[in-house]
């Protein structure tokens, strides 16, 4: 018995030194020399391997800034400037700093909003469904409500709210990686600067219908009627393909626009107070007064001046 | 010759054909009726009228849009109304050229007579032309511009003449219908095919389940008398009428992936398709017309019929006129229950493929809740194509298009097979759809990645000569 | 369109078929076997079936509900069909303390912590088989007649023929003498035989076998290859030496082997897809049982067996394929 122990212990001994030796070998041979850099970089890199930023992870965004000779075509959007910043003082390279950005999904066909027309009775995929018909409201830009979205994000920062049946944003969690808007198939997602405390406007909707079909489809529908391009004072709105859009490095968050959308399609988020629509209204209102008054103060100036402006 | 049948997977669902002895009824004319442009696969056609122009009957209303498109004709006459943007019968926006209905004017040189042609033009040239003139398309689903497969690329010849009269999918009936009441019509048509095609044999398949069908077909060819054209009976299995099943088949001979049936020899038309080539051909009638089954499981016979359409009608007034839909109905499906597709929207038209519009009970069509695969491997028995879907699902899950390829997702037909038999419940079908986008895709952008650096090496030799 | 009608993609209808309905036909088909074991062993032989399916299906429904955290697994009615299977494989004197164990063993070790149904590596019936195997060997393999309802075996030894078989071949006896000595004829192996419940009627078996072929739940490619494979291998020792290696007839209807071919190396889970991954797959249960039957310590490999050809069947599942139309 003692004897057995003794063999067994000894021949496990021996192979165990044997092995170690092999792997020792292996390793020695085929030894990959890396630039240690990458190593460097990775370690402050947030190691969520989402490809946000367009490489296949985390060590391959390392890799290529370490090989490239500025920063200014990589972009992590999950680690944002802090990360950027320490990559950029590890390799030597200055880079500016970007506004930080969040998804906002552009979709406010609630089940109150939208009525369903039909019943999905396919696989619970947005794609699956998107590639089947328009959908089971009448709008055929909204969204399907299938969560696409929310199985593509990494981080959790997506989760279907059942009252609405739309993909709600967890903006504290959301790392702007871009995944949702590509797992998006009615692009109902965009990624937009998250604005100054977080503030900031955008069109909920997508729909591309004329007005009328848009507002049977969904009450809450832009119906491209312009209202809002016309107020804005700072140029940030147009109106293509019946649906308007904000541009948001134009925007200054005056939220004239929010408060004359006659369909409540323009959301503004974060801000401090409640918007009271009247009172901006009114504001609105005061300032095309004045500049009437100030075109009459104009047409009763002399006749010749104007014809010089007109000609 | 004993039954044929393809010789792996396949299904047997109840072939449920209720609406078998619904004689074919021809439809009084809408008010309105909206003629898509997309009737076809391929490009859209152009259309050739302006709002306000006055139409005839069979008159050109638009061109087409590409090399494999197809010419649409009025299937009424009268005013164009608008030509704009109407949503199908899947909710998706589809130029439509909207006719108001006034009288029924037909362009005179169409032959409106019900008598038999049987004299075969001579010229295969001229042929052609007239069926591509009429905008003939195939009517077994894929709605494949016929002129193009008739004519075949150089070097390759067609042996055999396929004729589909299976009619594999359950519930449809009009090809029944014309192969009881117009055979004669669909052999001269066939006679026709084989002219073009240079002279090879005709195969008419039709499942062991229509026995009248068969004797009327048959008879039609003894009468006939035109050589080379024979009926064979096939066993009742779906997907018989598939074109790879149907060669596999009538020929024993199977199509490689990603091939065409012509590089084994085949050329497959549809019983339909060969009616609408005679009445093209001997008649001058373009396709604008087409036989449409109303049906489905547990509703009332007088539910039922088999409708001669023009065209362009909405399926909701087809629906109203046919009793409209019933009580019991969950679903509504354009096209037969394995491959149709479910209108979301009644309000859309009717197209040159238009099949039928079938009625389903909840029960009868509701899907039950997934559950976990038990790896019983009943997709891969009833896969036709020899794939294993419960492995393309999980492919598909995990994003491994390297791994679908390898498995050949892409030579899915949609047959449906899998998710009909699966004991879980998986909704394979819907997954593998998109498994099978993907791949091809991949396949496609290689295919033009690989000619562009063919050209582009082209160039950088030829400076040397 | 007023009423909201379904939309979903294609097909539209389902065949009448589904996990339930597949798990149902098994358990019509181990109906005979369960009729004749309990007739032949009595009451002691329907409380271990009761026992077994019960803690099977309490197991099942607990572990999914509070632990899983997920819909109840139960109505597939698959913890049945493992709590038959369990119990056709245990002796009817069995302890019932032990049946449960090997309930928990099936349930919750084999099947749902691999995700339950359809993720199981192991066949959890015999996992739980094997496992009280080696942990209770003594009450595994010794078997007294409890008192039957009608008295349809006659054998008298307290073990099953095989193990009978290895201690008489230990003690220096050959095969011809054994088979006398306890009149073991095809005949008497056919009807009855002392075993484990599952074991008892040849005929029985084979009969739920031809239902399971007719309703096409199973294929019979699996069973013809393990069975194929058994009676070949000891067709070739059997000639070698009729007095140290038994029969054809004796090895294929004894120690589970019919139990083990028809209907547990055809779990579907457990088994590999393909026609060519089956036989193999079948050859090597045949051939491992074989070797175990006449080299190993344990009397019975069956079980062994099926368990270590559960371990290939990702690997022949990645090997063999259907045959894909229009590809060489």
């Amino acid at each position: 018995m003692t004897q057995t122990i003794i063999w067994t212990v000894a021949i496990l001994t021996v192979l165990g030194l044997l092995l170690a030796l092999i792997l020792f070998w292996v390793a020695r041979k085929f030894k990959v020399e890396e630039d240690p850099r990458i190593d460097e970089v990775e370690k402050v890199m947030p190691g969520a391997n989402c490809g946000g930023c367009g490489f296949a992870g985390c060590r391959a965004f390392a890799d290529a800034a370490v090989k490239a000779t500025s920063l200014d075509n990589q972009y992590c959007p999950v680690g944002g400037d802090e990360v950027m910043q320490k990559v950029a003082s590890i390799l030597g390279f200055t880079v500016a700093a970007k506004a930080p950005q969040v998804a906002v999904v552009r979709c406010n066909g609630t089940c109150a909003n939208r009525p369903r027309t039909n019943e999905y009775d396919g696989v619970q995929s947005c794609r699956v469904k998107a590639a089947l018909y328009s959908g089971d409201t009448a709008c055929a830009f909204g969204c399907l409500g299938c969560g696409d979205c929310v199985a593509a994000c990494q981080f959790g920062a997506l989760s279907m709210d059942p009252e609405t049946g739309l993909p709600v944003v967890d903006e504290s969690k959301c790392t702007a990686c871009g995944a949702c808007t590509k797992a998006c198939p009615k692009h109902i997602i965009e990624l937009r600067n998250k604005g100054p405390r977080g503030m900031r406007e955008f069109v909920s909707c997508v729909n591309k219908d004329k007005g009328p079909a848009a507002k049977k489809a969904c009450a809450a529908a832009c119906i491209g009627c312009g209202l809002c391009a016309k107020t804005c004072q700072h140029g940030a709105i147009t109106v293509t393909d019946n649906v308007a859009y904000i541009d948001f490095t134009k925007c200054k968050l005056c939220r004239e626009c929010e408060a004359v959308c006659p369909t409540g399609a323009i959301h503004g988020v974060n801000f401090p107070k409640e918007l009271d629509k009247e009172a901006v209204k009114k504001r609105i209102a005061d300032r095309k007064a004045k500049a009437a008054e100030a075109a009459k103060a104009a047409a009763v100036e002399p006749v010749e001046k104007k014809e010089v402006a007109n000609g | 010759m004993g039954k044929l049948t393809f010789s792996m997977g396949g299904v047997h669902p109840h072939d449920s054909k209720y609406a078998r002895e619904c004689a074919i009824e021809e439809l009084p004319l809408p008010q309105t009726v909206y003629v898509s442009m997309a009737q076809h696969l391929g490009a859209p056609a152009k259309p050739l009228v302006a709002v306000g122009d006055s139409v005839k009957v069979g008159q050109v209303i638009a061109e087409p849009g590409g090399f494999i498109s197809a010419f649409v004709h009025s299937p009424v006459s009268g005013t164009v109304k608008s030509i704009a943007p109407r949503k199908d019968l899947a909710g998706n926006p589809v130029m439509h050229v909207e006719i108001a209905v006034e009288g029924d004017e037909w362009d005179p040189a169409i032959d409106r007579s019900k008598d038999l042609v049987t004299a075969i033009p001579d010229d295969r040239a001229a042929i052609l032309d007239r069926i591509k003139a009429c905008g003939v398309v195939g009517l077994g689903g894929a709605t494949f511009p016929t002129h193009v497969k008739l004519n075949p690329a150089p070097g390759k010849v067609a042996e055999c003449l396929i004729l589909n009269g299976a009619e594999c999918e359950p519930f449809l009936t009009s090809d029944y219908r014309i192969m009881i009441e117009r055979p004669k019509e669909i052999v001269v048509g066939a006679a026709i095919m084989q002219k073009v095609l240079g002279g090879c044999k005709c195969v008419i398949g039709i499942e062991e389940n229509k026995p009248e069908a068969i004797a009327s077909m048959s008879a039609a060819v003894r009468e006939l008398g035109y050589p080379g054209i024979e009926v064979q009976t096939l066993k009742k299995r779906y997907p018989q009428g598939g074109e790879k099943q149907l060669i596999d088949a009538v020929m024993h001979r199977q199509v490689k992936s990603g091939g065409l049936p012509i590089d084994v020899g085949a050329v497959v038309q549809n019983v339909g398709t060969s009616l609408a080539v005679y009445e093209a051909v001997q008649k001058n009638k373009p396709l604008i017309t087409n036989v449409l089954t109303i049906t489905g499981d547990k509703i009332p016979g007088n539910l039922q019929h088999n409708y001669l359409f023009r065209i362009g009608m909405p399926l909701s007034w087809i629906v109203e006129q046919a009793g409209g839909v019933p009580e019991t109905a969950a679903k509504l499906i354009s096209g037969g229950p394995m491959m149709g597709k479910a209108i979301s929207n009644l309000d859309a038209t009717t197209v040159k493929g238009s099949s039928s519009v079938l009625y389903l009970s909840e029960e009868a069509t509701r899907r039950q809740p997934e559950t976990g695969c038990i790896r019983c491997g009943k997709c891969a028995d009833a896969c036709p194509m020899g794939l294993e879907p419960f492995l393309l699902n999980r492919l598909y899950k995990a994003a491994d298009l390297e791994g679908l390829e390898r498995n050949a997702a892409q030579d899915c037909i949609e047959c449906g097979c899998c998710l009909y038999s699966c004991p879980a419940h998986i909704p394979l079908l819907d997954n593998i759809r998109q498994a099978k986008g993907q791949v091809m895709g991949v396949i496609r952008a290689r295919a033009a990645a690989a000619k562009a650096a063919a050209e582009a090496a082209k160039a950088a030799a030829e400076p040397k000569k | 369109m007023d009423k909201k009608y379904i939309v979903s993609p294609s097909p539209h209808i389902h065949a009448d078929i589904s996990t339930t309905k597949i798990m149902r036909d098994v358990i019509i088909a181990l109906c005979p076997a369960i009729l004749v074991s309990v007739l032949a062993y009595g009451w002691a032989e329907l409380l271990v079936l009761l026992v077994s399916v019960a803690s099977c299906v309490l197991l099942e429904w607990a572990v999914t509900k509070w632990m899983m955290k997920r819909p109840s697994t139960v109505g597939d009615l698959s913890a049945v069909v493992t709590g038959l299977l369990l119990a056709m494989n245990l002796p009817s004197a069995i302890p019932l303390w032990i049946v449960f164990i090997g309930a928990v063993v099936a349930i919750c070790v084999a099947k749902l912590p691999f995700g339950g149904i359809g993720q199981n590596v192991f066949n959890p019936a015999i996992t739980g088989r094997v496992f009280l195997l080696v942990s209770f060997p003594a009450q595994m393999t010794n078997w007294t007649p409890t008192r039957g309802f009608i008295q349809i075996t006659d054998a008298v030894s307290g073990a099953t023929p095989l193990s009978v078989l290895k201690e008489s071949l230990k003690s220096g006896s050959t095969i011809p003498e054994f088979m006398e000595a306890h009149g073991y004829t095809t005949a008497t192996l056919l009807q009855d035989i002392g075993a484990s419940a599952g074991e008892i009627s040849a005929i029985a078996l084979l009969l739920g076998f031809v239902y399971l072929l007719v309703r096409r739940v199973v294929k019979p490619w699996i069973p013809l290859a393990v069975l194929g494979t058994m009676a070949l291998v000891a067709a070739i020792f059997h000639g070698i030496n009729p007095d140290v290696y038994t029969g054809v007839e004796f090895n294929l209807l004894t120690g589970g082997a019919l139990l083990g071919a028809l209907f547990m190396a055809t779990d579907y889970v457990t088994s590999p897809m393909s026609t060519w991954g089956g036989v193999i797959y079948g050859a090597g249960i045949g051939l491992i049982a074989m070797m175990i039957r006449y080299f190993g310590s344990y009397p019975e490999g069956m079980s062994f067996a099926i368990l270590l050809m559960n371990c290939t069947v990702p690997l022949l599942n990645m090997w063999f394929h259907q045959k894909k139309y229009g590809r060489a």
